[in-house]
Protein backbone atom coordinates (compact mmCIF):
# COMPACT_ATOMS: atom_id res chain seq x y z
CA UNK A 1 0.00 0.00 0.00
CA UNK A 2 2.64 2.25 0.68
CA UNK A 3 5.46 3.22 -1.91
CA UNK A 4 9.26 2.13 -1.04
CA UNK A 5 9.97 6.22 -0.65
CA UNK A 6 7.87 6.15 2.14
CA UNK A 7 8.53 2.60 3.64
CA UNK A 8 12.83 3.93 3.14
CA UNK A 9 11.75 7.10 5.00
CA UNK A 10 9.78 5.05 7.48
CA UNK A 11 12.48 2.17 8.04
CA UNK A 12 15.07 4.74 8.54
CA UNK A 13 13.80 8.26 9.40
CA UNK A 14 16.46 11.27 8.45
CA UNK A 15 16.43 14.01 11.15
CA UNK A 16 14.58 11.78 13.86
CA UNK A 17 15.14 12.33 17.63
CA UNK A 18 15.85 15.82 20.07
CA UNK A 19 17.86 19.18 19.93
CA UNK A 20 19.06 20.00 23.47
CA UNK A 21 19.92 24.05 21.66
CA UNK A 22 16.79 23.99 19.91
CA UNK A 23 16.39 28.10 18.58
CA UNK A 24 12.37 26.69 18.44
CA UNK A 25 10.35 24.02 18.87
CA UNK A 26 6.33 23.33 17.68
CA UNK A 27 4.24 20.43 18.63
CA UNK A 28 1.44 19.38 16.17
CA UNK A 29 -1.59 16.93 16.83
CA UNK A 30 -4.14 15.63 14.32
CA UNK A 31 -7.40 15.82 15.92
CA UNK A 32 -9.04 13.48 13.48
CA UNK A 33 -6.85 10.71 14.35
CA UNK A 34 -4.44 11.29 17.00
CA UNK A 35 -1.09 11.51 15.88
CA UNK A 36 1.44 13.88 16.81
CA UNK A 37 4.28 15.29 15.75
CA UNK A 38 6.98 17.94 16.97
CA UNK A 39 9.63 19.99 15.04
CA UNK A 40 12.77 21.12 16.48
CA UNK A 41 15.03 23.57 14.60
CA UNK A 42 18.00 25.19 15.05
CA UNK A 43 18.09 28.68 12.88
CA UNK A 44 21.35 30.81 12.17
CA UNK A 45 21.30 33.52 9.66
CA UNK A 46 17.38 33.02 8.50
CA UNK A 47 18.17 29.40 7.55
CA UNK A 48 17.19 26.81 9.11
CA UNK A 49 21.08 25.29 10.27
CA UNK A 50 19.65 21.64 11.45
CA UNK A 51 16.02 20.26 12.64
CA UNK A 52 14.76 16.89 13.99
CA UNK A 53 11.97 15.35 14.68
CA UNK A 54 9.28 13.46 16.74
CA UNK A 55 6.35 11.61 15.58
CA UNK A 56 4.34 9.39 17.47
CA UNK A 57 1.60 8.09 14.76
CA UNK A 58 1.58 5.80 11.53
CA UNK A 59 4.09 5.23 8.29
CA UNK A 60 2.45 8.16 6.86
CA UNK A 61 2.80 10.45 9.56
CA UNK A 62 6.68 9.40 10.35
CA UNK A 63 7.55 8.89 6.54
CA UNK A 64 6.67 12.65 5.70
CA UNK A 65 7.63 14.22 8.71
CA UNK A 66 10.97 12.64 7.65
CA UNK A 67 11.13 13.79 4.30
CA UNK A 68 9.92 17.26 5.18
CA UNK A 69 12.68 17.56 7.23
CA UNK A 70 15.01 17.02 4.42
CA UNK A 71 13.32 19.29 2.39
CA UNK A 72 13.97 22.26 4.63
CA UNK A 73 17.07 21.22 5.85
CA UNK A 74 19.48 24.44 4.42
CA UNK A 75 16.66 26.48 3.22
CA UNK A 76 15.88 29.98 4.50
CA UNK A 77 12.90 30.68 6.88
CA UNK A 78 10.34 31.59 3.74
CA UNK A 79 11.44 29.77 1.63
CA UNK A 80 10.62 27.09 3.94
CA UNK A 81 7.42 28.39 4.91
CA UNK A 82 6.02 27.69 1.29
CA UNK A 83 6.41 23.60 2.08
CA UNK A 84 3.40 22.37 0.99
CA UNK A 85 1.86 19.01 2.05
CA UNK A 86 0.88 18.27 -1.75
CA UNK A 87 5.54 18.67 -2.23
CA UNK A 88 5.37 16.23 1.02
CA UNK A 89 3.20 13.97 -0.70
CA UNK A 90 4.83 14.02 -4.12
CA UNK A 91 8.51 13.45 -2.54
CA UNK A 92 7.20 10.54 -1.20
CA UNK A 93 5.80 8.82 -4.23
CA UNK A 94 2.13 9.48 -3.00
CA UNK A 95 0.09 8.24 0.05
CA UNK A 96 -3.42 6.26 -0.26
CA UNK A 97 -6.17 8.92 -0.55
CA UNK A 98 -6.82 7.80 2.73
CA UNK A 99 -3.50 8.36 4.78
CA UNK A 100 -2.94 11.73 3.20
CA UNK A 101 -4.38 13.59 5.93
CA UNK A 102 -2.12 11.88 8.15
CA UNK A 103 0.73 13.86 6.33
CA UNK A 104 -0.42 17.44 6.80
CA UNK A 105 0.99 17.34 10.76
CA UNK A 106 4.98 17.81 8.72
CA UNK A 107 4.10 21.11 7.41
CA UNK A 108 1.92 22.66 9.91
CA UNK A 109 5.08 21.52 12.50
CA UNK A 110 7.55 23.24 10.54
CA UNK A 111 5.52 26.42 9.84
CA UNK A 112 4.60 26.57 13.26
CA UNK A 113 8.32 26.29 14.60
CA UNK A 114 9.24 29.01 12.17
CA UNK A 115 6.30 31.16 13.48
CA UNK A 116 7.67 30.74 17.42
CA UNK A 117 11.23 31.16 16.11
CA UNK A 118 10.28 34.39 14.61
CA UNK A 119 7.63 35.20 17.99
CA UNK A 120 10.90 34.88 20.00
CA UNK A 121 13.11 36.81 18.58
CA UNK A 122 10.74 40.07 17.53
CA UNK A 123 11.86 41.89 20.56
CA UNK A 124 16.03 41.43 19.82
CA UNK B 1 12.65 -14.42 6.61
CA UNK B 2 10.44 -16.05 9.14
CA UNK B 3 6.63 -15.92 8.40
CA UNK B 4 4.35 -15.71 11.62
CA UNK B 5 0.77 -15.53 10.21
CA UNK B 6 -1.04 -14.44 13.37
CA UNK B 7 -4.50 -12.97 11.69
CA UNK B 8 -6.28 -15.89 11.95
CA UNK B 9 -9.35 -13.66 13.00
CA UNK B 10 -9.36 -11.94 9.39
CA UNK B 11 -9.09 -15.18 7.49
CA UNK B 12 -7.77 -18.33 7.31
CA UNK B 13 -5.97 -21.15 4.26
CA UNK B 14 -7.78 -23.03 3.28
CA UNK B 15 -6.66 -26.72 4.87
CA UNK B 16 -5.00 -29.19 2.33
CA UNK B 17 -8.32 -31.92 2.99
CA UNK B 18 -10.88 -29.49 2.25
CA UNK B 19 -8.93 -28.17 -0.93
CA UNK B 20 -8.99 -32.09 -2.11
CA UNK B 21 -12.96 -32.17 -1.59
CA UNK B 22 -13.37 -28.89 -3.37
CA UNK B 23 -11.49 -29.71 -6.33
CA UNK B 24 -13.76 -32.74 -7.02
CA UNK B 25 -16.49 -30.13 -7.29
CA UNK B 26 -14.70 -28.18 -9.51
CA UNK B 27 -13.42 -30.67 -11.89
CA UNK B 28 -15.44 -33.51 -12.71
CA UNK B 29 -18.60 -32.60 -10.51
CA UNK B 30 -19.17 -29.48 -12.15
CA UNK B 31 -22.49 -29.42 -12.96
CA UNK B 32 -25.48 -27.13 -12.25
CA UNK B 33 -27.49 -28.71 -9.13
CA UNK B 34 -30.49 -27.95 -9.98
CA UNK B 35 -30.21 -30.45 -13.57
CA UNK B 36 -32.02 -33.36 -13.56
CA UNK B 37 -28.94 -35.48 -15.26
CA UNK B 38 -26.09 -37.39 -13.03
CA UNK B 39 -24.06 -34.53 -13.38
CA UNK B 40 -26.21 -31.76 -12.01
CA UNK B 41 -27.12 -35.05 -8.83
CA UNK B 42 -23.64 -35.60 -8.71
CA UNK B 43 -23.31 -31.31 -7.91
CA UNK B 44 -26.61 -31.80 -5.44
CA UNK B 45 -25.42 -34.43 -3.51
CA UNK B 46 -22.14 -32.67 -2.70
CA UNK B 47 -24.79 -30.09 -1.27
CA UNK B 48 -27.06 -32.06 0.28
CA UNK B 49 -24.13 -33.47 2.44
CA UNK B 50 -22.67 -30.52 3.24
CA UNK B 51 -26.22 -29.31 4.67
CA UNK B 52 -25.77 -32.63 6.55
CA UNK B 53 -22.83 -32.57 8.35
CA UNK B 54 -23.08 -28.93 9.20
CA UNK B 55 -26.74 -28.89 10.86
CA UNK B 56 -25.82 -32.17 12.55
CA UNK B 57 -22.47 -29.98 14.01
CA UNK B 58 -24.77 -27.33 14.92
CA UNK B 59 -27.51 -29.54 16.58
CA UNK B 60 -29.92 -28.02 13.83
CA UNK B 61 -31.95 -29.98 10.83
CA UNK B 62 -30.99 -29.95 7.58
CA UNK B 63 -33.67 -27.87 6.46
CA UNK B 64 -32.44 -25.22 8.85
CA UNK B 65 -29.35 -24.56 6.79
CA UNK B 66 -29.55 -21.94 4.08
CA UNK B 67 -26.32 -21.26 2.44
CA UNK B 68 -24.80 -17.39 1.84
CA UNK B 69 -22.30 -15.95 0.68
CA UNK B 70 -20.43 -15.80 3.90
CA UNK B 71 -20.91 -14.01 7.29
CA UNK B 72 -21.85 -10.29 6.20
CA UNK B 73 -24.68 -12.20 3.76
CA UNK B 74 -25.81 -14.40 6.97
CA UNK B 75 -26.08 -11.48 9.23
CA UNK B 76 -28.02 -9.07 6.74
CA UNK B 77 -30.11 -11.83 6.01
CA UNK B 78 -30.93 -13.04 9.80
CA UNK B 79 -31.32 -9.01 10.89
CA UNK B 80 -32.93 -7.57 7.63
CA UNK B 81 -34.75 -10.58 7.14
CA UNK B 82 -36.06 -11.12 10.73
CA UNK B 83 -36.80 -7.21 11.44
CA UNK B 84 -38.95 -6.84 7.94
CA UNK B 85 -41.41 -9.67 8.19
CA UNK B 86 -41.80 -9.37 12.11
CA UNK B 87 -42.34 -5.22 11.98
CA UNK B 88 -46.13 -5.79 12.40
CA UNK B 89 -45.34 -7.24 15.98
CA UNK B 90 -43.10 -3.87 16.77
CA UNK B 91 -40.34 -2.12 15.49
CA UNK B 92 -37.75 -2.49 18.21
CA UNK B 93 -34.59 -4.70 17.84
CA UNK B 94 -31.66 -4.85 20.57
CA UNK B 95 -28.47 -5.88 19.39
CA UNK B 96 -24.40 -4.54 21.12
CA UNK B 97 -22.14 -2.06 20.65
CA UNK B 98 -19.43 -4.44 19.51
CA UNK B 99 -20.28 -6.36 17.41
CA UNK B 100 -19.74 -6.68 13.50
CA UNK B 101 -20.08 -4.23 11.29
CA UNK B 102 -22.24 -7.13 8.76
CA UNK B 103 -24.64 -6.78 12.11
CA UNK B 104 -24.20 -3.06 13.33
CA UNK B 105 -23.88 -1.26 9.71
CA UNK B 106 -27.66 -3.46 9.49
CA UNK B 107 -29.54 -2.51 12.42
CA UNK B 108 -28.27 1.56 11.16
CA UNK B 109 -29.80 0.89 8.20
CA UNK B 110 -32.60 -0.13 9.78
CA UNK B 111 -33.27 2.55 12.03
CA UNK B 112 -33.05 4.66 8.75
CA UNK B 113 -35.89 2.91 7.65
CA UNK B 114 -38.21 3.28 11.16
CA UNK B 115 -36.91 0.49 13.52
CA UNK B 116 -35.89 1.50 16.73
CA UNK B 117 -32.74 -0.01 17.95
CA UNK B 118 -30.76 -0.46 21.73
CA UNK B 119 -26.60 -0.87 20.94
CA UNK B 120 -25.99 -2.57 24.53
CA UNK B 121 -22.73 -1.43 26.12
CA UNK B 122 -20.27 -3.66 27.66
CA UNK B 123 -17.86 -3.40 30.57
CA UNK B 124 -14.72 -2.48 30.49
CA UNK B 125 -13.59 -6.01 29.86
CA UNK B 126 -15.77 -6.09 27.05
CA UNK B 127 -18.61 -8.49 27.72
CA UNK B 128 -22.37 -7.46 27.66
CA UNK B 129 -24.42 -7.52 30.72
CA UNK B 130 -27.40 -9.66 31.00
CA UNK B 131 -29.34 -6.79 33.45
CA UNK B 132 -28.32 -4.38 30.62
CA UNK B 133 -29.82 -6.42 28.09
CA UNK B 134 -33.37 -7.48 30.27
CA UNK B 135 -34.04 -3.94 30.90
CA UNK B 136 -33.34 -2.95 27.17
CA UNK B 137 -36.82 -5.04 26.62
CA UNK B 138 -39.67 -3.82 25.08
CA UNK B 139 -43.21 -4.96 24.65
CA UNK B 140 -42.43 -4.20 20.99
CA UNK B 141 -38.99 -5.54 20.65
CA UNK B 142 -38.96 -8.38 18.06
CA UNK B 143 -35.32 -9.08 17.49
CA UNK B 144 -32.64 -9.36 19.63
CA UNK B 145 -28.59 -10.11 17.63
CA UNK B 146 -26.04 -10.82 19.97
CA UNK B 147 -22.40 -12.38 18.76
CA UNK B 148 -21.37 -15.25 20.43
CA UNK B 149 -17.42 -13.83 20.62
CA UNK B 150 -16.13 -11.06 19.62
CA UNK B 151 -13.69 -10.66 16.05
CA UNK B 152 -11.82 -8.24 17.74
CA UNK B 153 -10.89 -8.68 21.78
CA UNK B 154 -12.18 -12.70 21.81
CA UNK B 155 -14.13 -12.01 24.50
CA UNK B 156 -17.14 -14.72 25.40
CA UNK B 157 -20.76 -13.08 25.50
CA UNK B 158 -23.38 -14.84 28.04
CA UNK B 159 -25.18 -16.06 24.97
CA UNK B 160 -26.68 -18.64 26.77
CA UNK B 161 -28.97 -16.88 29.25
CA UNK B 162 -29.85 -13.93 26.64
CA UNK B 163 -31.26 -16.47 24.97
CA UNK B 164 -32.84 -17.94 27.46
CA UNK B 165 -35.00 -15.06 28.15
CA UNK B 166 -35.60 -14.18 24.75
CA UNK B 167 -37.20 -17.75 24.23
CA UNK B 168 -39.33 -17.19 27.41
CA UNK B 169 -40.66 -14.05 26.06
CA UNK B 170 -41.00 -15.47 22.36
CA UNK B 171 -38.66 -12.89 20.80
CA UNK B 172 -36.08 -13.73 17.86
CA UNK B 173 -32.66 -14.36 18.87
CA UNK B 174 -30.04 -14.34 16.37
CA UNK B 175 -26.60 -15.05 17.02
CA UNK B 176 -22.70 -14.52 15.12
CA UNK B 177 -21.22 -17.32 15.56
CA UNK B 178 -18.60 -16.73 12.88
CA UNK B 179 -15.68 -16.33 15.26
CA UNK B 180 -16.91 -19.31 17.94
CA UNK B 181 -17.64 -22.39 15.31
CA UNK B 182 -15.28 -24.73 15.50
CA UNK B 183 -13.41 -23.17 18.62
CA UNK B 184 -16.44 -23.68 21.45
CA UNK B 185 -19.23 -25.93 21.31
CA UNK B 186 -22.12 -24.26 19.13
CA UNK B 187 -25.26 -25.93 19.56
CA UNK B 188 -28.61 -23.92 18.19
CA UNK B 189 -30.64 -25.26 21.05
CA UNK B 190 -28.20 -24.72 23.88
CA UNK B 191 -27.98 -20.97 22.81
CA UNK B 192 -31.96 -21.03 21.95
CA UNK B 193 -30.53 -19.14 18.96
CA UNK B 194 -33.25 -18.87 16.03
CA UNK B 195 -31.07 -17.58 13.80
CA UNK B 196 -26.92 -17.95 13.73
CA UNK B 197 -24.63 -17.01 10.78
CA UNK B 198 -21.12 -18.84 10.76
CA UNK B 199 -18.98 -18.42 7.45
CA UNK B 200 -16.29 -20.85 6.27
CA UNK B 201 -13.19 -18.88 5.81
CA UNK B 202 -12.52 -18.19 9.69
CA UNK B 203 -12.07 -22.51 10.13
CA UNK B 204 -10.13 -23.01 7.34
CA UNK B 205 -12.57 -23.53 4.31
CA UNK B 206 -13.04 -21.16 1.25
CA UNK B 207 -14.12 -17.38 1.47
CA UNK B 208 -16.87 -16.41 -0.02
CA UNK B 209 -19.50 -18.84 1.53
CA UNK B 210 -21.45 -19.55 4.77
CA UNK B 211 -24.33 -20.06 5.88
CA UNK B 212 -27.45 -18.67 8.29
CA UNK B 213 -29.22 -21.39 10.32
CA UNK B 214 -32.96 -20.00 10.66
CA UNK B 215 -34.87 -22.49 13.11
CA UNK B 216 -37.88 -24.13 11.72
CA UNK B 217 -41.26 -21.97 12.07
CA UNK B 218 -38.73 -18.84 12.40
CA UNK B 219 -40.39 -15.34 9.99
CA UNK B 220 -37.77 -14.60 8.15
CA UNK B 221 -37.59 -12.58 4.71
CA UNK B 222 -35.29 -13.13 2.24
CA UNK B 223 -32.71 -10.60 0.38
CA UNK B 224 -32.55 -12.00 -2.87
CA UNK B 225 -35.35 -13.28 -5.39
CA UNK B 226 -34.39 -15.34 -8.83
CA UNK B 227 -35.16 -19.23 -8.59
CA UNK B 228 -36.02 -22.55 -6.55
CA UNK B 229 -32.46 -22.58 -4.98
CA UNK B 230 -32.00 -22.93 -1.15
CA UNK B 231 -35.92 -23.89 -0.83
CA UNK B 232 -36.38 -20.18 -2.77
CA UNK B 233 -34.84 -18.19 0.14
CA UNK B 234 -31.68 -17.83 -1.48
CA UNK B 235 -31.59 -18.10 -5.17
CA UNK B 236 -28.67 -17.92 -7.45
CA UNK B 237 -26.92 -21.05 -8.53
CA UNK B 238 -24.94 -22.43 -6.02
CA UNK B 239 -21.36 -22.26 -4.98
CA UNK B 240 -21.32 -25.58 -4.92
CA UNK B 241 -17.25 -26.40 -4.44
CA UNK B 242 -17.49 -23.23 -1.27
CA UNK B 243 -20.36 -25.49 -0.41
CA UNK B 244 -18.46 -28.96 -0.51
CA UNK B 245 -15.46 -26.73 1.21
CA UNK B 246 -17.56 -25.16 4.15
CA UNK B 247 -18.82 -28.91 4.76
CA UNK B 248 -15.34 -30.42 4.89
CA UNK B 249 -13.65 -27.71 6.80
CA UNK B 250 -16.79 -27.51 9.49
CA UNK B 251 -16.64 -31.25 10.10
CA UNK B 252 -12.83 -31.40 10.56
CA UNK B 253 -13.06 -28.54 12.88
CA UNK B 254 -15.99 -29.82 15.34
CA UNK B 255 -13.43 -33.03 15.18
CA UNK B 256 -10.33 -31.35 16.47
CA UNK B 257 -11.77 -28.79 18.48
CA UNK B 258 -10.72 -30.25 21.92
CA UNK B 259 -6.47 -30.39 21.45
CA UNK B 260 -6.53 -27.21 18.68
CA UNK B 261 -7.92 -25.02 21.91
CA UNK B 262 -6.04 -26.95 24.47
CA UNK B 263 -3.19 -26.16 22.00
CA UNK B 264 -3.98 -22.42 21.17
CA UNK B 265 -4.83 -21.69 24.81
CA UNK B 266 -1.84 -22.58 26.30
CA UNK B 267 -0.19 -20.64 23.07
CA UNK B 268 -2.26 -17.67 23.82
CA UNK B 269 -1.32 -17.35 27.48
CA UNK B 270 2.53 -17.74 26.52
CA UNK B 271 2.06 -14.76 24.46
CA UNK B 272 0.32 -12.77 26.60
CA UNK B 273 2.66 -13.20 29.63
CA UNK B 274 5.77 -13.28 27.04
CA UNK B 275 4.77 -9.59 26.09
CA UNK B 276 3.69 -8.38 29.39
CA UNK B 277 6.49 -9.17 31.30
CA UNK B 278 9.21 -7.59 28.52
CA UNK B 279 7.17 -4.63 27.90
CA UNK B 280 6.17 -1.86 29.52
CA UNK B 281 2.83 0.57 29.49
CA UNK B 282 1.06 -2.53 27.62
CA UNK B 283 -2.77 -3.33 28.87
CA UNK B 284 -4.76 -6.39 27.55
CA UNK B 285 -7.97 -5.76 26.00
CA UNK B 286 -10.99 -7.97 26.87
CA UNK B 287 -11.58 -10.33 29.44
CA UNK B 288 -8.58 -12.48 30.25
CA UNK B 289 -10.83 -15.22 31.28
CA UNK B 290 -13.73 -14.92 29.12
CA UNK B 291 -11.71 -15.27 26.29
CA UNK B 292 -12.04 -17.40 23.10
CA UNK B 293 -8.68 -20.04 23.21
CA UNK B 294 -6.77 -17.65 19.86
CA UNK B 295 -7.11 -14.36 20.81
CA UNK B 296 -4.54 -11.75 21.93
CA UNK B 297 -4.94 -8.19 21.92
CA UNK B 298 -3.33 -5.92 23.61
CA UNK B 299 -2.01 -2.08 23.46
CA UNK B 300 1.19 -0.22 23.64
CA UNK B 301 1.11 3.20 25.23
CA UNK B 302 3.26 5.71 22.74
CA UNK B 303 3.17 3.74 19.99
CA UNK B 304 0.77 3.62 16.89
CA UNK B 305 -0.99 0.66 15.81
CA UNK B 306 -0.04 1.10 12.01
CA UNK B 307 3.49 1.69 12.46
CA UNK B 308 3.45 -1.28 14.75
CA UNK B 309 1.98 -3.84 11.96
CA UNK B 310 4.40 -2.15 9.56
CA UNK B 311 7.55 -2.84 11.29
CA UNK B 312 6.01 -6.43 12.35
CA UNK B 313 5.25 -6.72 9.12
CA UNK B 314 8.72 -6.15 8.12
CA UNK B 315 9.71 -9.27 10.48
CA UNK B 316 7.45 -10.88 8.59
CA UNK B 317 4.66 -10.98 11.47
CA UNK B 318 1.00 -10.58 9.77
CA UNK B 319 -1.23 -9.08 12.35
CA UNK B 320 -4.00 -6.24 12.68
CA UNK B 321 -4.87 -3.25 14.48
CA UNK B 322 -7.31 -1.39 15.97
CA UNK B 323 -5.96 2.00 15.35
CA UNK B 324 -7.72 4.83 13.72
CA UNK B 325 -4.74 5.11 11.22
CA UNK B 326 -5.30 1.85 10.29
CA UNK B 327 -8.81 1.92 9.42
CA UNK B 328 -9.28 3.46 6.49
CA UNK B 329 -12.01 5.60 7.73
CA UNK B 330 -10.08 7.14 10.63
CA UNK B 331 -12.47 5.58 13.14
CA UNK B 332 -10.65 3.96 15.88
CA UNK B 333 -11.99 0.86 16.62
CA UNK B 334 -15.70 0.58 17.52
CA UNK B 335 -15.06 -1.84 20.14
CA UNK B 336 -12.23 -1.00 22.38
CA UNK B 337 -14.45 2.30 22.11
CA UNK B 338 -16.89 1.21 23.64
CA UNK B 339 -14.80 -0.87 26.43
CA UNK B 340 -13.87 2.15 27.34
CA UNK B 341 -10.40 2.15 26.24
CA UNK B 342 -8.33 5.14 27.12
CA UNK B 343 -7.52 6.70 23.58
CA UNK B 344 -3.51 6.93 23.35
CA UNK B 345 -4.11 2.85 23.98
CA UNK B 346 -6.67 2.37 20.96
CA UNK B 347 -4.08 3.76 18.81
CA UNK B 348 -1.47 1.26 20.09
CA UNK B 349 -3.59 -1.84 19.63
CA UNK B 350 -2.49 -4.71 18.36
CA UNK B 351 -4.64 -7.72 17.77
CA UNK B 352 -2.97 -11.64 16.84
CA UNK B 353 -4.75 -14.10 16.54
CA UNK B 354 -3.63 -17.55 16.56
CA UNK B 355 -4.43 -20.69 14.53
CA UNK B 356 -3.49 -23.83 13.85
CA UNK B 357 0.13 -23.75 12.10
CA UNK B 358 1.37 -21.89 15.17
CA UNK B 359 3.89 -23.07 16.87
CA UNK B 360 5.70 -22.08 20.24
CA UNK B 361 9.04 -21.22 18.12
CA UNK B 362 6.60 -18.54 16.40
CA UNK B 363 5.50 -17.36 19.66
CA UNK B 364 9.60 -17.56 20.85
CA UNK B 365 9.77 -15.47 18.10
CA UNK B 366 7.40 -13.12 18.18
CA UNK B 367 8.11 -12.64 22.13
CA UNK B 368 12.24 -11.59 20.87
CA UNK B 369 11.34 -8.91 18.40
CA UNK B 370 8.20 -7.14 19.58
CA UNK B 371 10.44 -5.20 22.30
CA UNK B 372 12.88 -3.74 20.00
CA UNK B 373 10.09 -2.89 17.47
CA UNK B 374 8.29 -0.79 20.38
CA UNK B 375 11.42 0.29 21.88
CA UNK B 376 12.02 1.90 18.04
CA UNK B 377 8.96 3.44 17.80
CA UNK B 378 8.76 5.07 21.54
CA UNK B 379 12.36 6.21 21.07
CA UNK B 380 10.80 8.52 17.66
CA UNK B 381 7.43 9.18 19.70
CA UNK B 382 7.21 12.88 21.23
CA UNK B 383 4.90 11.81 23.93
CA UNK B 384 7.49 8.95 25.27
CA UNK B 385 9.59 10.13 28.16
CA UNK B 386 11.90 7.22 29.89
C1 LIG C 1 -18.02 -11.72 14.03
C2 LIG C 1 -18.02 -11.66 12.54
N1 LIG C 1 -19.19 -11.58 11.87
C3 LIG C 1 -19.23 -11.53 10.53
C4 LIG C 1 -18.09 -11.55 9.77
C5 LIG C 1 -18.20 -11.47 8.27
O1 LIG C 1 -17.94 -12.71 7.68
P1 LIG C 1 -17.54 -12.80 6.13
O2 LIG C 1 -16.12 -12.34 6.04
O3 LIG C 1 -17.68 -14.25 5.82
O4 LIG C 1 -18.48 -11.97 5.35
C6 LIG C 1 -16.85 -11.62 10.42
C7 LIG C 1 -15.60 -11.62 9.63
O5 LIG C 1 -14.76 -10.74 9.73
C8 LIG C 1 -16.82 -11.68 11.83
O6 LIG C 1 -15.66 -11.74 12.49
ZN1 LIG D 1 -2.01 8.49 10.75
Amino acid sequence: MYSEVVMDHFTNPRNVGEMEDADAVADVGNLSCGDTTRIYIKVKDDVIEDIKFKTFGCGAAIASSSIATEMVKGKTLDEALKITTEEIVDALGGLPPAKVHCSVMAADAIKKAIENYREKNKED
Amino acid sequence: MKRVYLDHSATTPVRPEVVEEMMKYLTDNWGNPSSVYSRGREARKGIDEAREKIAHLLGANPQEIIFTSGGTEADNYAVMGAAFANQKKGKHIITTSIEHHAVLDTCKFLERQGFEVTFLPVTPEGIVRVEDFERALRQDTILVSVMHVNNEVGTIQPVEEIGRVCREKGIIFHVDAVQSFGKIPVNVDELNADLLSISAHKIYGPKGVGCLYIRKGTKVQKLFYGGAQERRRRPGTENVAGIVGFGKAAELAIKEMGEETEKLTKLRDKLIAGLQEKISDIKLNGDPVQRICNNVNVSFKYVEGESLLLSLDMKGIEASSGSACTSGSLDPSHVLTAMGVPFEFIHGSVRMTLGRDNTEEDIDYVLEVFPEIVDRLREMSPLYNK
